[in-house]
């Protein structure tokens, strides 16, 4: 697909494409809570805003749509935190990942990750193998880039049908 | 608010070490240039920090980013330790707003700038300039690179 060698990966990442674009429509890779009308969330789980927004999301009525979107430089640990959702969703257990990082978001250290993947009865080994590997950065990083690509700046984000609906109310 | 074509206007400001920063400094390359309107409010937090997210595929289109607001070089050094990010911040502090004012970037009623994005081309000339509707709006990442595309 890229060029073979050491400077593949550098090239890949200089020819991405960050023009506009609208909110990719829910697909077969999304995770996705519940049936019917709903929302699309672009969410960092490092994001006090989007903890305290997500219990409301998550309980309304219709789908909730969970799109990636760790802002790193803003909360370091974010990255670990989405690749540890990514590795449960892997097990069939995303939102209850994503709940319990919101729930307790003190407890965020990779004990506390093998804790809640033990009381979740998930496999510790293939956890710890997935959360680290390429693919799931790579799916991390798909959903931030068509976040980018609509024009998020900020979290939670929510989409309805693919129009912005609103950014969680902001002082100024 | 400066259009496309115009000449860049040139400034000395200092940055968050105190070091002076000319836009002159960057002929040959080019400069988006942030305006923010101030420090430690959280719309400017999430604005800087997501545009540090996609800063390698920014410098990867040749372009260096600055950020300017009303704020001293003492705020901005704690604003970028606070949120994690490298991009330069220069104080338009003294006298205040004078290089926003310069861009018609700055609100009067307000004290400070309004979130502008302003391309300046290699040649020292404005390429590309946006102006939030309202402070509160953040311009999208993607605007940046929509107006490189076309650039």
């Amino acid at each position: 697909m890229f060029p073979a060698g050491p400077e593949a990966p550098c090239q890949a990442w200089a020819v991405k494409d960050f023009t506009s674009a609208g909110v990719p429509p829910i697909g077969p890779e999304d995770h996705v809570r519940d049936e019917g009308e709903g929302s699309i969330v672009y969410a960092d789980l490092g994001c006090p805003h989007c903890a305290a927004a997500w219990a409301e999301i998550s309980a309304g009525p219709g789908t909730v749509v969970f799109r990636h979107f760790p802002v790193a430089s803003k909360h370091p640990r974010s990255p670990a935190l989405h690749a540890a959702a990514e590795a449960a969703g892997m097990q069939g257990a995303f939102f209850e990942m994503v709940d319990s990082l919101y729930a307790e978001r003190g407890r965020v250290d990779d004990p506390h990750l093998w804790q809640r993947v033990e009381r979740l009865g998930l496999d510790l080994d293939r956890f710890e193998r997935d959360r680290r590997s390429a693919g799931v950065a790579e799916r991390v990083r798909r959903d931030f880039e068509t976040g980018i690509r609509a024009g998020v700046t900020g979290t939670p984000a929510v989409f309805d049908a693919c129009t912005l609906l609103a950014v969680r109310e902001r002082e100024f | 608010m400066i259009a496309a074509g115009e000449p860049a206007p040139d400034f000395t400001l200092r940055d968050q070490d105190g070091e002076p920063v000319s836009l002159a400094d960057f002929r040959g390359e080019k400069v988006l240039l942030i305006f923010y309107p101030l420090d430690f409010s959280p719309v400017c937090s999430d604005q800087l920090s997501v545009y540090q997210e996609v800063k390698p595929e920014i410098e990867a289109r040749g372009v260096k980013m600055i950020g300017i607001s009303v704020d001293s070089g003492f705020a901005h050094k704690a604003f970028q330790e606070k949120l994690g990010i490298d991009t330069p911040l220069l104080a338009d502090f003294e006298p205040k707003g004078e290089v926003a004012r310069a861009y018609g970037a700055y609100l009067e009623a307000s004290g400070h700038a309004n979130r502008s994005l302003v391309l300046v081309g290699e040649d020292g000339s404005v390429e590309w300039a946006y102006e939030s509707p309202t402070p509160l709006d953040i311009p999208g990442a993607n605007l940046i690179f929509d107006a490189l595309a076309s650039s």
